[in-house]
């Protein structure tokens, strides 16, 4: 393999790793504030023909992904207001929010299929991006790409180190707690939730803007629910969700480009297996045993709260 | 005058199943305005989707065999639900008992004998119910949460099928179509009536929803199901093994959801293809909330939603309504019918204000 093609497969890597860590990042935050959203697909989806819609009909890059992050964020708020004003049970909530994005986003894109739209643009710093190797590696990206690796580092800072950062995490491991001292769960609830689907409709732009760049029904393919797993394949925390998405993104391609060269000898579905495998090992290695204490998920993940009065 | 929300002490019997038809109306409400919005004519398109396909035999048998499949698995499924047991991916272990009993029929491919179905349906309950045990066991040795490790067995199931009938298992005269041989006649369920598909998968569904109403509102094992989900302490006091409910409700779940599975390849479907389902295991999920987690509610559930199924692809061939609509009209009614949820639990009492009670 020379280097051209190495890079190259690198390059590709980072493009279909960048939704995944996008729409991941969103989940950790939610489910740090204690609220588990199956409904990551459908957010991701409704995000992907949104921003596909208005880049298409604005020429705006920046409207479109402005459009998918919207579009996740009201999808997220109408998850909020059913599992957190009315505490509906949030495995069945996210389910139907997925149901629910997969058929909004199909109603909605049924007058764009086919249709292409320009690709997100590659940033290009004059000298830099020219380098040999580094030049194509690192500064030759789009926005989004460094947004994503923006944001882990600085939710990453927001929970370590801030004020609002602490309580959310408060409000995710003891609701009741966080209560009794005066904060109020719902809100922060909200807005964590809300943060969430802005990440995942960020996320599905990055697909019908950047990876692909157009609309097709479906065509997350389940990668939001990959964005779960990983989240849980990270234990939580920002730096490994960044490693983990790239880990993702390495196997899913690499599958492909050994597959395209006859160098697989095994099937490939055994390959695209590993992923979903590596979390499991993952979720055993951190729900037993002495790592248990400091990498379990958040406790009140997935239980609903009412205040008591 | 402020508003209060307050727990209700007594649920009203009625109440949790008056809540469903309630949603069932504003779903239809909803869908009417979203199909106007659209550019269809909402009461056209409504009848379309919920009443044309009662009208003829052929309508009501692909509704019995549609339903099947979402009561089957949401019956084993509500089983779990009840002990905060939440198996999720009875999407991969329906694929998997498909595999097994799939891989009964292709071993015995062009034998005859009474004895291929049963032992199909066998197979295919233990291929499920493997499958299930895996988060089972994770669960009760390793405390690892049943949502996410079945959920992502859903996925290996699904790359499993792929690799078997596009290796070992693919069809030597299917043209490189990744898909399994046609099962022989003894290898298909018998159908019930002539020129229709209902086949007698449908009977056993109905055994199996009654089956579990007993089970669940009779039994001892029913009792503590119900007890180590509604009250854990209780529970634990009274000497009821969680684990033990964690592993019979899980293969429950599997086992039934691998049984759909054999009654798909072996009824309507007839060989192993790629997709099995449209979804079949994360709908079942709805149907057994819209059933209030009770085997009796589920039938009805079930039928509802073969219903908007079927009627959406009737709505499809008659009047171009496009497919999506119909996934968009599904989740509203399990929007409606969790938000309404909260009236069952909380009622909205007004309260006057402190000023006006000096």
């Amino acid at each position: 393999m020379n280097d051209i093609m190495l890079v190259s497969l690198i390059v590709t890597i980072i493009t279909a790793a960048t939704p995944l860590l996008l729409a991941s990042l969103g989940e950790l935050v939610t489910e740090r504030a204690g609220v588990l959203n199956l409904g990551v697909e459908g957010m991701m989806l409704v995000g992907a023909v949104a921003a596909f819609a208005v880049q298409f009909t604005t020429g705006s890059a920046i409207l479109g992904c402005l459009a998918g992050a919207a579009a996740g964020t009201a999808l997220a708020f109408l998850f909020g207001v059913l599992t957190l004003t009315l505490t509906s049970n949030q495995v069945a909530t996210g389910l139907a929010l997925t149901i629910f994005g997969i058929g909004l986003s199909a109603l909605a894109g049924s007058g764009f299929v086919g249709n292409p739209v320009a690709k997100l643009p590659q940033l290009n710093i004059p000298g830099l991006s020219d380098l040999p190797v580094i030049g194509k590696l690192v500064f030759h990206h789009d926005a989004l790409v460094y947004f994503s690796i923006a944001a882990t580092f600085a939710i990453a800072w927001f929970l370590k180190s801030t004020r609002a950062g602490l309580i959310l995490r408060a409000v995710g491991e003891s609701d009741d707690s966080a209560h009794s001292i005066g904060y109020n769960v719902i809100r922060i609830r909200y807005f964590a939730v809300m943060f969430g689907g802005a990440m995942c409709g960020l996320g599905g732009a990055y697909l019908s803007l950047a990876y692909t760049p157009m609309w097709v029904e479906e065509m997350t393919a389940g990668r939001g629910w990959i964005s779960l797993a990983l989240v849980v394949f990270a234990a939580w925390r920002p730096f490994r969700l960044l490693a983990g998405a790239y880990l993702f993104g390495g196997i899913a391609i690499l599958q492909l480009w050994l597959q395209a060269r006859g160098l697989l000898f095994v099937p490939s579905q055994v390959l695209a297996m590993l992923p979903y495998l590596a979390t499991i090992i993952v979720l055993v290695v951190i729900s037993s045993g002495p790592a248990r204490s400091r990498l379990g998920a958040p406790a009140s993940l997935g239980k609903p709260f009412r205040a008591s009065s | 005058m402020r508003f209060k929300v307050e727990q209700r002490r007594h649920i009203p019997h009625a109440l949790p199943w008056i809540t469903p038809v309630l949603s069932f109306i504003c779903t239809l409400v909803a869908a009417a305005i979203l199909f106007a919005i659209i550019g269809y004519e909402p009461l056209g398109a409504l009848y379309q989707l919920f009443v044309a396909p009662l009208l003829t035999v052929q309508g009501l048998s692909e509704l019995a065999l549609k339903a099947s499949p979402l009561v089957l698995i949401a019956v084993g499924l509500a089983s779990g639900f009840r002990a905060n047991v939440w198996n999720i991916g009875a999407e991969g272990q329906l694929i998997m008992g498909a595999v097994a009993g799939g891989g009964v029929a292709l071993i015995f491919y062009g034998e005859e004998g009474f004895w291929i179905l049963p032992l199909m349906c066998l197979a295919g309950i233990a291929g499920g119910m493997a499958w299930a045990a895996i988060p089972a066991f994770l669960r009760t040795r390793f405390a690892v949460n049943e949502i996410l490790v079945s959920l992502m067995l859903t996925y290996v199931a699904g790359l499993f099928l792929t690799m078997l009938i596009l290796g070992p298992w693919k069809d030597p005269d299917g043209m490189n179509f990744p898909q399994s041989r046609i099962f022989s006649d003894s290898a298909t369920l018998p159908t019930l009536i002539e020129g229709t598909r209902l086949n007698a998968g449908v009977l056993i569904t109905l055994l199996v929803a009654l089956a579990g109403w007993v089970v669940m509102a009779r039994s001892l094992l029913g009792f503590q199901i119900r007890t180590v989900g509604s009250a854990p302490t209780a529970a634990r006091y009274a000497g009821f093994s969680r684990s033990r409910v964690v592993w019979i409700t899980m293969l429950a779940g599997g086992g039934l959801a691998g049984l759909a599975g054999v009654f798909e390849v072996a009824g309507p479907i007839g060989q192993l293809i790629p997709k099995l389902t449209p979804g079949y295991g994360f709908t079942a999920i709805i149907v057994a909330f819209l059933g209030r987690l009770h085997p009796l509610g589920i039938l009805v559930a079930g039928l509802v939603m073969a219903l908007s199924y079927i009627g959406g692809d009737n709505a499809q061939v008659e009047i171009g309504l496009p497919n999506a609509a119909v996934g968009v009209v599904q989740a509203m009614l399990l929007f409606f019918l969790l938000a309404s949820d909260f009236l069952v639990r909380y009622r909205i009492r007004r309260v006057r204000s402190a000023g006006a009670a000096t």
